[in-house]
């Protein structure tokens, strides 16, 4: 069985982004990028399934500019066997990305595919759903278990107001939340191992993708800043605040 | 152009993400003469459909009901949906779990693209929306004829739940897909405000050190202000609340007239998903953590000794 992950290389999740005073966009340049936190999290799953010896493959995709290529080595040094990096210098909307990843699933016929929920970075929470809707599979969003057998795969999802249990037919489409797993680090002679890994690089035109972004951005701003707010000094005056300052209690 | 939004709803009563998201489908309306239709998809739902009936502002009820559309499964709703999608220009759902579930879904198969989270209607093509965990807020245009869009529910004040009179119209319900099969719900049953629509919030963090201290410090605070509980994902993570009550970028977005933060250090990832409440108070021994930035009060002490006083005194 093989299992396609799909990893996005994001601004790190611990930087703080400044907006462009010119309202063009998010200063990325000089800023450390990383995998997605979600994407670790949905190659960790699939090697650990390839570890219980229910999957033999496990192939990482990136769609994006050649700087690609570090995530999909983190992806094989964590234990992905081969990486292909669709690369392209164009911005990619979830959409594409979509359509890009099922031009994938139609060459690699996978039996299940991980993404992470959403991206850090656009938030946008779309790809995964909308992979499953173009290569008509069942989808299973905000995964926090996994179980696989052979022709089917029950997975517990995070619902408002708690979990749900879906079990798919395989093929299926996957994303993981946050529970899922703990992703391992990876050691350094896995990193060095992974250089030696095959990465095959293609194009959107090889692929028959049309990537053009169906959403203008016309302008990204700075959120509207808080006040400065003030210290009290002891419980009986932040009541005191709230009661007759803020009047919210 | 009229404009079509998804209800969500236990089959009985509508919840309340769906009022914002038909505010927000009403203010794309007076872009044009766009009436608002709204899609009730269930099983034994005629409750929910005469409530949705109610809502103020919904010219005409969709009201689809079979077996397959019970668990509002994403590829069963998102083909009602698709049944019924030629005869508008714009489609909303809630940004909420299902929301999120169904719309990408919808987006995709109709091949155009989905705004995610809008905070704002600019224009009838044109969104607001945060990006980065809301360190950016992006205006976006979308080129395509149908705008499939999920709305964040803290970004528009609810419509009305009564004052309308909307006609109730049958239509048929799909077949179930087959390659999915819903196994069962695990759904916590609380007689708190529910998270999203509390107007007080009371959050706990790493610091309160237990499951049976979270209960026992913050549960008295949220019963006294009869507030929701919520959580930071550290809190979330160490099995001291469950995972629905985590309040972030990846969680749930709140924004309450009133949040009290205790023992949470307010990273980026906590901060995106509470710093639209009108007054956050956080209680942290640490003074310099980040949460006192976006605190309008803040007080430096021990939430062990500082909730409990807290109780006593409101």
């Amino acid at each position: 069985m093989k299992i396609i992950v799909p990893v996005k290389r994001v601004v790190d999740y611990n930087v703080k982004v400044r907006v462009k005073s010119d309202g063009t966009g998010v200063d990325i340049a000089n800023v450390k990028m990383s995998m997605n936190p979600f994407d670790e999290i949905a190659v960790e799953e699939a090697v650990r399934l390839k570890e219980k010896g229910v999957v033999t493959e496990v192939i990482a995709v990136s769609c994006g500019d050649a700087k690609c290529q570090e995530t999909l080595r983190t992806a094989m040094a964590i234990g992905a066997d081969r990486g292909i990096l669709v690369e392209t210098d164009a911005e990619l909307q979830p959409l594409a990305v979509a359509k890009l990843l099922k031009a994938l699933v139609d060459k690699e016929q996978p039996s299940l595919v991980i993404l992470g929920k959403q991206a850090i970075d656009d938030d946008a929470n779309q790809t995964g759903q909308m992979l499953a809707a173009l290569a008509d599979l069942p989808q299973a969003t905000f995964a926090s278990k996994v179980d696989l057998a052979a022709d089917k795969v029950t997975v517990a999802r995070e619902v408002d107001g708690g979990m749900e249990t879906l079990t798919l037919t395989l093929p299926a489409v996957i994303t993981t939340d946050l529970r899922l797993n703990e992703p391992r680090y990876v050691t350094l002679p896995n990193i060095m191992k992974a250089k030696k890994k095959q990465l095959d690089t293609v194009k959107p035109d090889e692929l028959g993708v049309d990537v053009a972004p169906r959403l203008k951005t016309l302008k990204v701003a700075e959120p509207p800043k808080r006040g400065a707010g003030i210290k009290v000094p002891d419980v009986a005056t932040l009541v005191d605040k709230l009661k007759n300052e803020a009047k919210v209690i | 152009m009229t404009v079509l939004v998804i209800a969500e709803h236990d089959n009985a009563l509508i919840k309340g993400a769906t009022l914002n998201t038909v505010a927000a489908a009403r203010q794309i309306g007076m872009f044009g003469d766009g009436q608002v239709h709204l899609l009730v998809a269930g099983v034994q739902s005629t409750a929910a459909a005469a409530a949705a009936a109610q809502i103020e502002g919904v010219a005409k009820v969709l009201h689809a009901d079979g077996v397959s559309l019970a668990h509002a499964l994403a590829e069963n709703v998102a083909a009602q949906v698709l049944a019924i999608a030629p005869a508008y220009s714009h489609i909303l759902l809630a940004a909420t779990a299902s929301g999120k579930n169904i719309a990408p879904r919808v987006a995709a198969k109709l091949d155009v693209a989905q705004v995610s989270d809008i905070t704002r209607v600019v224009a009838a093509d044109t969104y607001e929306r945060p990006i980065y965990a809301g360190n950016a807020i992006a205006t976006v245009q979308s080129t395509d004829a149908t705008q499939v869009i999920t709305v964040r529910t803290t970004g528009f004040n609810p419509a009305p739940a009564t004052g309308g009179s909307a006609t109730v119209e049958t239509c048929e319900a799909v077949p179930a897909a087959t390659a999915i099969r819903f196994v069962d719900a695990q759904i916590a049953k609380s007689d708190r405000p529910e998270l999203t629509a509390a107007k007080i919030i009371v959050s706990g963090g790493r610091a309160l050190g237990s499951a049976e201290k979270f209960t026992e410090v913050m549960t008295p605070l949220a019963d006294k202000l009869n507030a929701g509980l919520g959580a930071s994902r550290a809190a979330v993570d160490a099995g001291y609340a469950p995972n629905d009550w985590q309040v972030g970028q990846t969680g749930k977005i709140v924004a309450p007239q009133l949040y009290i933060a205790a023992g949470i250090s307010g990273a980026i990832q906590h901060l995106a998903g509470m710093k639209d409440s009108k007054v956050i108070v956080a209680i942290n021994k640490d003074e310099e953590a980040p949460i006192f930035s976006v605190a309008d009060y803040g007080l430096v002490a021990d939430l062990f000794t500082a909730v409990p006083e807290l109780v006593g005194l409101v």
